[in-house]
């Protein structure tokens, strides 16, 4: 490496965040990263490293110093081509980033969404159903935690049926892609230009449903408040950065649960705690690991000088797992007020999809409260590997039904 | 300094400090507002004004006018209304470096939307929320220009600033240039120009008028007189019903609603605790809210129907809210 370290106090490590190793299991590097102090560097990358909640909640929030218009991954944009159009929102700054968050903001809002929960609690039912009628056992990643997002999400977007298929895959890729140019980014390579194709054919204003995510985008267009140039961009967005997440947010939450029985029982006794649980397993899980910044200006952070136009790997997982900040922060907890975890990120890139995925998890996870007495683990666990997610391949469940459950 | 910032400092009512007062111009001073411990300050975005709280517990609105880099600082300017009903005098001949303040938002009901072209237009006060707009549209290199009306340069504010820019700004000083209307400057109708103006009824009027037969979306305005907020700011206690749980918690002017019914033992997921994420909204059931937050629009907050208890109140003694 011909790197030069500013400040030769600053820690340094030799680990590959982004090896087989760490991603298959993050938390003893995630631990050593804490332990090692404020900010490290990582040697195999030339770039500095955050795993404290302190400083990763405070550079997450000051946008002015920490930017995100040179990408989120590792790849700088100040030096290198993107590997497709750079998002309006996750790889964006203010100005340019105003007019399309405000807009996000506002359809994605709590109150926008309300009245979708009543038709996704009748999916949820219907799903929930079909998966129990097969038997007592099943595969929670596949049956639930893909299904249901996929079921609900690609509908209230207003995207066509043809190509739904390719969602996953290209979030899939996307996420990997912010990491380094590793393995799997390679295996994803090969099939960029005809996911990159379809994703964008969906996105056009003619093939979306009137009354989506999709539509109000474009109506947003007509009335002026974003460029039509923009509009097709940030359908791209929820389409890249709404599935994936949630279904490995789901998956997250059914695996807290399945190991975690006591914790089952509690929500059993009070589904109200739905959205806490989630919350709570976002932060226990982080389905979104990792994601950079790079510096506008010489900045020192824990006795670190970091200089300009350096990029800061920050590790949201392991800053929802820091002692400094959580009580136990190994145990799934209902207890626990989660509030203030940067598994969304935090300020003005903070997940603006939230309220969208909180929907999702709360509805089924009150459906499933009410039809499943006890759900466990009743096979071996597979991760998936993703440069920046926490991702599931499959969870092989057993659930006992409740006994006041009935089948339609 | 730096990790001990933390944005859940943010109460419900953000005690900010005026830092310095300048006089800008006749009738004109600025306030520079920050955290009296120096932390951050909640994000904003050109065309946000904030609430400001003056001790005699009356309300008003100033569009934010300072750099929104600058995380730190907020800057309002405000006209010495003659015929006001107090705020503005307070401002001008009562109020000192030094005073603590209560400060409500940022909100933007105003917001910059992307062009290639804009026309911003001001008349007097109504310069403060352009400055920003300015300060972005440069930055995106969009083709824009000032059209800035006032009395005479005198009483004008920020015109060292605006010089920098050049020709884009054109100042039209009443008593220098002879009463020349909005219609003599602005031109034709444009397809791809968008207009934003802030400034006396007079001048809105006037560009409403010449913008009529204009595509929609491409005029935008802002009255600059501050609106009145409905009931006043309380500044004694309230009682807070929790219909579900079946409890009445009183929220000490101290405390923000929140606060109050997380210590009451009822679990309230949240996020931001600043009144922007939009993570712990509530049904309000009965009674009536006194808005803080920056989501919600002023229809939003005329139905009265939700409410964001990070950071918003109560206008009565009681609210009852669906937690």
């Amino acid at each position: 490496m011909t790197a030069i370290i500013s400040d030769p106090k600053t820690p340094c490590t030799d680990v590959d965040p982004f090896s087989r190793d760490v991603l298959e299991d993050p938390l003893p590097f995630q631990s050593e990263l804490r332990a090692a102090g404020p900010v490290v560097y990582l040697n195999k990358y030339d770039v500095y490293a955050m795993g404290r909640y302190g400083e990763v909640q405070a550079a997450l929030t000051d946008w002015q110093t920490f930017q995100s218009a040179a990408g989120v991954g590792l790849s700088n944009f100040r030096k290198e081509m993107p590997w497709r159009p750079p998002s309006l929102l996750l790889e964006a700054d203010p100005p340019h980033h105003d007019a399309p968050r405000a807009l996000l903001t506002k359809i994605l809002g709590p109150r926008e969404i309300r009245k979708l929960a009543e038709s996704w609690t009748a999916d949820a039912e219907e799903l929930v159903d079909q998966v129990l009628s097969r038997g007592s056992e099943f595969d929670a990643v596949a049956d639930l935690a893909a299904a249901f997002p996929l079921r609900v999400f690609p509908d209230a977007v207003g995207i066509p049926q043809a190509g739904r298929e390719n969602l996953l895959p290209y979030g899939d890729h996307a996420f990997n892609a912010f990491g380094p140019p590793n393995e799997l980014v390679a295996k994803g390579a090969p099939r960029v230009p005809e996911l990159s194709a379809s994703i964008a054919s969906q996105c056009a204003r003619e093939v979306l449903t009137t009354d989506g995510f999709g539509a109000q985008i474009w109506a947003a267009a007509d009335r002026g408040d974003i460029t039509e140039a923009q509009a097709p961009l940030i359908v791209r967005s929820l389409l890249t950065a709404g599935v994936d997440t949630t279904v490995n947010g789901l998956a997250a939450v059914l695996y807290a649960f399945a190991t975690n029985p006591g914790q089952w029982a509690r929500l059993r006794d009070n589904p109200a705690l739905s959205r806490t649980a989630f919350d709570e397993a976002v932060r226990f899980e982080s389905p979104v690991q990792t994601f950079f910044r790079t510096t506008t200006r010489d900045i020192e952070v824990g006795g670190t000088l970091i200089p300009e136009g350096r990029k800061i790997l920050m590790f949201l997982g392991s800053a929802n797992r820091d002692p400094r900040r959580w009580d136990n922060p190994d145990t799934f907890d209902l207890n626990r007020d989660p509030s203030g975890h940067v598994g969304f990120g935090f300020g003005i890139h903070q997940c603006v999809g939230q309220h969208i995925a909180r929907l999702e998890a709360s509805t089924l996870l009150e459906v499933l409260a009410r039809s499943i007495e006890t759900i466990e683990i009743c096979g071996p666990t597979r991760r998936h590997h993703n440069n920046t997610l926490r991702a599931w391949q499959s969870l092989p469940v057993r659930v006992k039904t409740s006994s006041t459950f009935t089948r339609k | 300094m730096f990790t001990e910032e933390n944005s859940q400092s943010y109460a419900s009512e953000t005690k900010l400090v005026v830092t310095a007062k300048k006089h800008l111009a006749d009738g004109v001073v600025s306030l520079n507002l920050a955290h009296p411990a120096g932390r951050r300050l909640p994000d904003w975005t050109p065309g946000s004004h904030i609430d400001v709280v003056l001790p005699s517990g009356i309300n008003r609105q100033y569009s934010l006018c300072g750099d929104r880099w600058d995380a730190h600082n907020y800057r309002i300017a405000v006209l010495h209304e003659r015929d006001g009903r107090g705020g503005s005098e307070f401002i001008h001949h009562g109020l000192t470096e030094g005073t603590t303040l209560a400060v409500g938002g940022p909100r933007n009901n105003f917001r910059l939307v992307p062009s290639e072209k804009y026309l911003f237009i001001a008349g007097g006060i109504g310069i403060t929320p352009m400055l920003p707009m300015i300060q972005s549209a440069h930055m995106m290199g969009a083709d824009w220009k000032l059209l800035y009306f006032g009395r005479s340069r005198r009483t004008m504010a920020f015109l060292d600033e605006l010089a920098a820019y050049g020709d884009r700004v054109m100042i039209v000083p009443k008593d220098q240039a002879g009463p020349r209307s909005a219609s003599d400057l602005i031109g034709p109708a444009s397809v791809d120009t968008k207009v934003y103006v802030c400034g006396p009824q007079r001048l809105l009027a006037a560009v409403e008028r010449l913008c009529a037969d204009w595509q929609p979306g491409l005029l935008r305005l802002e009255h600059f007189a501050a609106k009145s907020h409905g009931a006043p700011i309380r500044d004694t206690s309230f009682d807070v019903e929790l219909a579900r749980a079946g409890l009445t918690v009183t929220v000490q002017p101290e405390v923000s609603v929140l606060e109050a019914i997380q210590r009451a033992g009822v679990r309230m997921l949240t996020s931001c605790r600043e009144g922007t994420c939009g993570t712990c909204e509530v049904i309000v059931l009965g009674g009536q809210p006194d808005h803080r937050d920056s989501i919600l629009s002023d229809a939003d907050r005329a139905a009265g129907n939700c409410m964001f208890p990070c950071v918003s109140r109560s206008c009565g003694d009681r609210l009852v809210l669906d937690v």
